[in-house]
Formats: C-alpha cells, structure tokens, sequence
C-alpha cells in the first residue's frame, strides 16, 4: 500500500521559531526519506524529469534512496544539478517536478524537493565526491555577478578546463542566496559550502568588483578574457510611487533583507548595521520576498506583521509552503488591499492608506485583475512599511556596456538555448535576462550558456 | 584585505588615509566614492576618493570621525593593518568641462572630496575660486591642497579665527552680489550648509552642483536606501549621484532620512566607547 500522504517533514515549532533565526524545516532522517522514497511509483513516463528546469534522473535517485545508496543518489543529482542543498530547499517543487508527478493525480506528490534536500544534506556529513576538472584548455572566461546563474555558469565551464573568474560587487558570494533569502529558509553556511567547493575546483571569486565600474566588460574581453557571462540578476528595487514612499521606515524588502541577512543586522549591535523595526509591520507584496520580509520581520521583534496584497489568496506567487509557514508564525493577510499613500510624523511613517480591490477580468499575466472599490479607503497603523513588489534589471553593466542589446524592461536579450547576446562573446543568463524568476531557472539558463560557450572556445 | 600605506591626523578627529587598491585607483575619476567595511561584522560606509596615485595604487579618503565605524577606523587601523573590504569607484564621476568660472564651496569635512572636483576643473581650463568653511581655524584642514588647486581662496570660520567671521555661503553671496559672471557651483558638506548655498544661487540662477551623502548599504543601486527626491522622483545617491542639480534636491527629506539611525547609531557608540576606554587616547 502506498501512502497516500508525504512523510512529514519535523519543523521548527512557530513559537519558538519566530524568536530566532535558525532554519525552520529539520529535515529527513534516513528512514523517513526511505519511506518517502518507496512512494514513488517508478512510472515509466517519469513527467518529474520533465518538470525540472535542468532534468534530474528524479526516478533513479529516488530508487537510489530507496535501497540506501545516497552516495549514488548524490551522483545522479549533481550530473544535473550543482547546487542541490540549495534547490532542496528553495525551489517551487510544487509548480515543477511535484506539480506533475503521477502519484500527484490521486495522492498528494512525492515530495521531490525533501528527497533531494536529504541527499545533499547527506553528501555534507560525508566525504564529497567533487568533480573531475578537464586538463586546462588555455581559455579564459569572465563571469560577472555570483548568484545562482553566475556560479552555475562558473562549474560548469571550469569543469570543462576553463580558467573562470567571477566577479562580484558584494563582499559575499550568492546573490540573492546570501543578501536576499533568509537564513531561516536558507542557511548561508549552505551557501558557503557550495561556494568554497567551487573555489576548491579553481574557479577564482573577487568579491568587491563591480563590473561597469571598477572594470568595464569591454576591458575585460580586450584583456586576458576570451569570453564573459553576465549573470547579474534583477537587484533593482521597484517601489509603488505612492505619496509619503520615502519617508523613514519604509523600506524595500531588498534594503530590509540586505540589512538582515548579508549584514547581519538581527545581531546588531554586536554587528554594526542596525535595522529599524516598529511594533507593526505591513509588507506589500505577495511573493516570496514578501512572505521572507514579514517572517524576517517577526524574527526581528514586530509584534504584528500583515500581508498586503492586491489580488487574493489563489493569486498569491509565493510557494505554497513559505505562505503557509507565515500563516503558522502568525503573519497576518490583508488580501485585496492598494497601498496608495504613507503618512507619518517627524520624517518617519506612522500609517498607510489603502483601498480595497476587487478582481475583474484576466490581465495580461493571466491572473484576475484588481480594480479598486471606489470610496474603500481605510487607514493601517504601522511604524515599519516593505515594499516587496518585484526588482528590476540590475543598471550598472546596462549602462556601461554600449551596444547591448536590451528589452523594453531594461533586461539583456540573450538567445534562449545559448543564452548569446548581440554581442561577440558575451552571453547572458539568469534574472537579467528573464527578470525576477527563479534559483533553478537561473542555474539552467547558466549551465546551457556554459555550454555554448564551451563550443564557442573550442571551435 | 586592503593595506593602508598612509594614516594622518589632519584635524580634530578628521584622519587622512592611503588605501591600497589599485584597481579603483586606476578606474577613479573626481566625484565618485569608495565603500569600505573594516572587519567581518562591520558596517560598509561610503567615503569619498580624494586622491589617488597609479604608482603606489593607493586612494587617498579623508575620515571624520563621527560615530562607531569611523571612530573604530581611526583608534584600530593603522599602518600596515588591512581593511577587508574596499570597493569602487562608485557613482556616477563629477562632469568636469570647461563652463568659464565656477566656484568650489565646502564645508567641513566636505572640504576633502572638493579638493579633486576642483583640481580637475581648474586643469580643464576655469578660473576656480574656493570658499573653504569651518568652525574655527583649529577645525580647518586641506588649506594648502585647496589653495593649489584654485585659483583665489577664501577661508571662512564661525569664530573668525581663520579667514573671515561667516558662513561659506555668506562669500558666496557676497560673491554673487559683487556682480562676477559664474558659471557654475560646486557645493560639498553638510545637508545644511549644500541646502543653504543652494537658495544663495538660486536667486542668480546659477547651476549649483552638490554631492548627496545619503545613508547608503550596498552603494551600487541594490537596496533604495541611499533614495532622494530630485525634482519630484526618486533617484539613487549610489548610482545616479552622489552629485545632484542643488536646485532640484528635497534637503529636508535628505536631512530627515539621514537622521533615521540615530538612536541606533548612539547606542553602538556608547558600546563601543565602553568596550575600548583607551581607544582614543592610544592613537592621539
Ligand atoms: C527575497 C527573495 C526570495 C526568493 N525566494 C526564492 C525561492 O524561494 N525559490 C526560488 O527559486 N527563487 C527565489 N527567489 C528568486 C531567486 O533568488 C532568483 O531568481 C535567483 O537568485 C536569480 O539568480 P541570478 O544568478 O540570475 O541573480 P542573483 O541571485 O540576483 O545574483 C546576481 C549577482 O550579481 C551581482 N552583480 C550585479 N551586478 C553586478 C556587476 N555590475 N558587477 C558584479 N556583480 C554584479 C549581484 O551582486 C548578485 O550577487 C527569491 C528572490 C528574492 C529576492
Ligand atoms: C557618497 C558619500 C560620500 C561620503 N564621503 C565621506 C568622506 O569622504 N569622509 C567622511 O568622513 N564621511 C563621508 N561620508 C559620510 C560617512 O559615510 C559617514 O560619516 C559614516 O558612514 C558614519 O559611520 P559611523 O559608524 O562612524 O557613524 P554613525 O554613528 O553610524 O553615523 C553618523 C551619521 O553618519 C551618517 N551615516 C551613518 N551610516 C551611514 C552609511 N552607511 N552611509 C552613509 N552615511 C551614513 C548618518 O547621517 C549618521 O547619522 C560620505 C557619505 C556618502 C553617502
Ligand atoms: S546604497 Fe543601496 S541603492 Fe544606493
């Protein structure tokens, strides 16, 4: 008999969890994952595979676990993907691999996602098999910005015998891993790990290089580089242009999770950069980042901390288990609510006004679209605003790069399969090409422009 | 890790530093800024390049010591020690031409960061009158550096101890008012005094430039932080500044914002003062 439900994964109680910053989820024991992996039905048609951004032999790790090989169940996923403690942990299993698996149509999924993380947790308490790096090939290849599309492209091309650099703007390698998603969520000792393996592989990290100003690409290519990868992300934080936006306290979530996780401000002021955070917070937005501000924001001492949202539930684009983890923490949803105004005294924000929606036809992006209820308007109190309403492309390679090609968003247009861009040599991937998406999306579109790249210097 | 080759008192508590890092020494141009974190739980702040030097790859910045950071800056790093993280050059670089006359007021220490701007635009060929302001003759630094760089000086000290009794923006009224065609004016110190010197210009419509020091993290267009309002819209100080139209920056906001730590700033302080009691005897 297969179970019909996911073995449960042990978590973090919310009440004590909202009181520090330790991850929230535990993990599978050997056994549990065991008993999660003998509810995969091996079905021949196999539509996780397909569901995955970079294709993991889902089945064939999975029967790996099962008979107790992790080592092999290791292999099988870094033949696919380099970063798995990171994508066990954060990706939209749900939407990809869960979302289509055939035990999904009757019971719920196997959870792919814990499985995966359980091997790469595994693979961290035992010895690392690291990869085999090909005999050097006399190439150099730059790589700028170190989020997931950047150090995919990184491995990938080093693997191949390539001297790789990378060079990114932070003093801290991960992107959005290490500034952005919290430590609760995603330890950074997690990413460390990854990173430090990528350095023992060869691959050279310069942090504290911004790419457009200490060096421009066109120096770099005129110099040692035969080729670069840009992988800078969509950093750019976009706020609502309401009234009273800048007043103090309001944040955007990139400036309130900057502060939290890269600069470590929940431990101010033992560390140095400090963060304010009133009685009540209200964060507007409704993905990912927003549910990570307002779980940050409990964390750090707010006593209520609300959702506010302009579409409704169903709408919501944050993955299902961040939603549901800040409904157990206690976050509050103000669904069907605009912001259209912040107010406050001496400089700093004391209330919000909003109008409630309601929803109307499909908009562009397929969802149901918010109109306003006329004459709705009500007032929030809150000390502490966030504005988690989505990033932009990064600006600083735009502006300095002539000639390259970018959309009506400001994002590189870059082929889909190699990731090419208009100009010789230079190739794309990631949030700066496809705007805000996600980790795994960004380590394909890395690992497929490495590819290209690799023929490139080959030929 | 970032030697520092040179460290100099200049002033009370204003420190001049030469920081090796050549790759930001050879890409820096007048106006841009550095951010800089001491050690692994410090805060990254920005300072502006002052100076740097191809030979030695060394950037010069000059450091008031105003609260924890650039307290511990000044007690704890010294010749030969390392600062861990320095990157740059950043911002947008001042827009040096040859405009005709133009005159280069700072206050404080925003003395410094003049020192390049008019250096560079009196090598671009304009007749450059500095207007250099502290609280008393004790407070003033970078006299000669300025003296070189511009073609007339003037001094000014709220006690009259150095220079003229006044405000810098009280010679620059008086300039204006003596009926000298300007072509254009720099103003660089603090919120007020860029705030005050932009209402002196304004009635004799010159174009007034003044460098935004907004409380910045990252300092390359991450977080929003560093934001201003310029004529209506939002801009970012890190990378469509630090230098803004005068005449079309919201102060008041600026002032507000820059203000928004200071409760937090002070307890660090008081923390850091506790845990250090010799500290700033040991490097006096
Ligand atoms: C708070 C938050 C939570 C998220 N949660 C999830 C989640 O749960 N699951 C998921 O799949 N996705 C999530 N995402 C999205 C995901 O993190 C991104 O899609 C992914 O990180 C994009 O990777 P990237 O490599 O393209 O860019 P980034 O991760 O943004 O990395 C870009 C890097 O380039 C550097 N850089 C930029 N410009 C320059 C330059 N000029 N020179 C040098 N370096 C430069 C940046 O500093 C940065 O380190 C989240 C995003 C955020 C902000
Ligand atoms: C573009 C720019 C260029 C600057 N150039 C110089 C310079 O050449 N020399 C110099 O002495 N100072 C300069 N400053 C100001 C300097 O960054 C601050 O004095 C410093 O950050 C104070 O840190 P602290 O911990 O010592 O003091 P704190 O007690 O933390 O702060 C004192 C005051 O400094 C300001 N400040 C605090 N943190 C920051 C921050 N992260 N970013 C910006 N301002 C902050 C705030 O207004 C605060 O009230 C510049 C600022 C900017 C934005
Ligand atoms: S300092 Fe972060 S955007 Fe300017």
């Amino acid at each position: 008999m297969i179970a019909r439900e996911q073995t449960p994964m042990r978590q973090q109680d919310p009440a004590v969890r909202v009181g520090n910053f330790d991850e929230v989820p535990l993990g599978y024991s050997e056994d549990e994952a065991i008993a999660e992996a003998e509810r995969c039905l091996q079905c021949p048609e196999a539509p996780c595979i397909a569901g995955c951004p970079v294709r993991i032999d889902i089945p064939r790790f999975i029967a790996r676990v099962k008979e107790r090989d992790i080592a092999a169940a290791v292999a099988t996923i870094r033949e696919a993907n380099a970063l798995p403690a990171v994508c066990g942990r954060v990706c939209p299993q749900e939407t990809q691999c869960q979302g289509v698996c055939t035990l999904g149509k009757r019971f719920e999924p196997v959870a792919i996602g814990r499985l995966e993380r359980f091997c790469a947790d595994w693979e961290e308490q035992h010895e690392a098999v690291s990869p085999s790096v090909a005999p050097d090939s006399g190439h150099c290849v730059a790589v700028i910005g170190a989020g997931p599309a950047g150090l995919t492209a990184a491995g990938e091309l080093r693997r191949r015998g390539h001297a790789v650099t990378v060079f990114e703007l932070l003093h801290a390698a991960g992107g959005v891993l290490v500034y952005g998603i919290p430590e609760f969520r995603l330890p950074k000792a997690i990413v460390k790990r990854e990173v430090d393996a990528l350095r023992a592989l060869g691959v050279e990290i310069k942090v504290n290089q911004v790419i457009g100003r200490t060096h421009t690409i066109r120096e770099l290519l005129d110099g040692q580089f035969d080729a670069a990868f840009i992988g800078t992300g969509a950093g750019l934080p976009r706020f609502l242009g309401v009234p009273g936006e800048h007043l103090g306290g309001v944040y955007s979530a990139n400036e309130f999770l900057t502060r939290t996780n890269l600069m470590r401000a929940y431990r101010f002021p033992e560390t140095d950069t400090p963060i304010r955070v009133g009685e009540r917070v209200v964060t507007v937005g409704g993905g990912n980042v927003a549910m990570d501000a307002a779980r940050t924001a409990l964390r750090l001492g707010a006593r209520e901390s609300t959702i506010v949202y302009r579409r409704s539930e169903a709408e919501l684009p944050a993955r299902a288990e961040e939603v549901e983890h800040a409904k157990e923490e206690g976050v509050q949803f103000r669904l069907l609510t605009q912001p259209i105004r912040f107010s406050g005294e001496n400089g700093t924000i004391h209330e919000m006004e909003c109008l409630r929606m309601e929803l109307g036809e499909p908009d562009g992006s397929g969802r149901r679209r918010p109109i306003p209820l006329e004459g709705s308007e009500f007032t929030l109190r809150a000390e502490t605003a966030i504005i988690a309403v989505g990033n932009g492309p990064h600006p600083l390679i735009l502006r300095s790069t002539d000639g390259l090609d970018v959309d009506r968003r400001g994002n590189i247009v870059a082929d889909a399969e190699t990731g090419a861009t208009n100009l010789p040599g230079v190739y794309a991937g990631g949030d700066i090409v496809t705007g805000a998406a996600t980790v795994i999306e960004a380590m394909g579109a890395g690992k497929r422009a490495a590819e290209a790249i690799d023929r490139l210097l080959q030929a | 890790m970032y030697r520092i080759l040179s460290k100099e008192t200049v002033g009370p508590a204003i420190r001049e530093y030469i920081v090796e890092a050549p790759e930001v020494a050879r890409a820096a141009r007048p106006g841009q800024f550095l951010v800089i974190r001491l050690h692994e739980d410090g805060e990254r702040i920005p300072l502006t390049i002052v100076d740097t030097d191809d030979a030695t790859g060394g950037i010069t910045v000059v450091v008031q010591e105003v609260g924890k950071t650039t307290l511990e800056m000044g007690d704890r790093f010294g010749v030969g020690d390392g600062i861990l993280d320095v990157v740059g050059p950043l911002g947008e670089a001042s827009e040096i031409e040859r405009f005709g006359t133009v005159i280069c007021v700072g206050g404080g220490v925003g003395i410094a960061p003049l020192f390049p701007i008019a250096r560079a635009l009196r090598e671009a060929g304009n007749r450059v009158i500095g207007i250099i302001g502290a609280r008393s003759q004790e407070h003033l630094f970078y006299e000669e550096p300025m003296r070189n760089a511009c073609d007339e000086l003037h001094v000014m000290t709220d006690d009259g101890s150095a220079g003229d009794r006044g405000f810098v923006s009280d010679k620059l009224r008086e300039i204006l008012e003596s009926g000298l065609s300007v072509d254009r004016v720099w103003a660089i110190g603090p919120a007020i005094m860029m705030k005050v010197c932009a209402e002196t210009t304004r009635p004799f419509g010159v174009k007034t430039i003044v460098s935004i020091n907004s409380v910045m993290i990252d300092g390359t267009g991450m977080c929003g932080g560093c934001r201003v309002e310029v004529a209506g819209a939002a801009k970012f100080a890190c990378v469509d500044g630090p230098e803004f139209d005068a005449h079309e920056v919201n102060f008041d906001l600026l002032m507000s914002r820059q203000a928004l730590y200071c409760e937090d700033e002070a307890c660090s302080l008081e923390r850091y003062k506790m845990r250090n009691p010799v500290g700033e005897e040991r490097d006096q």
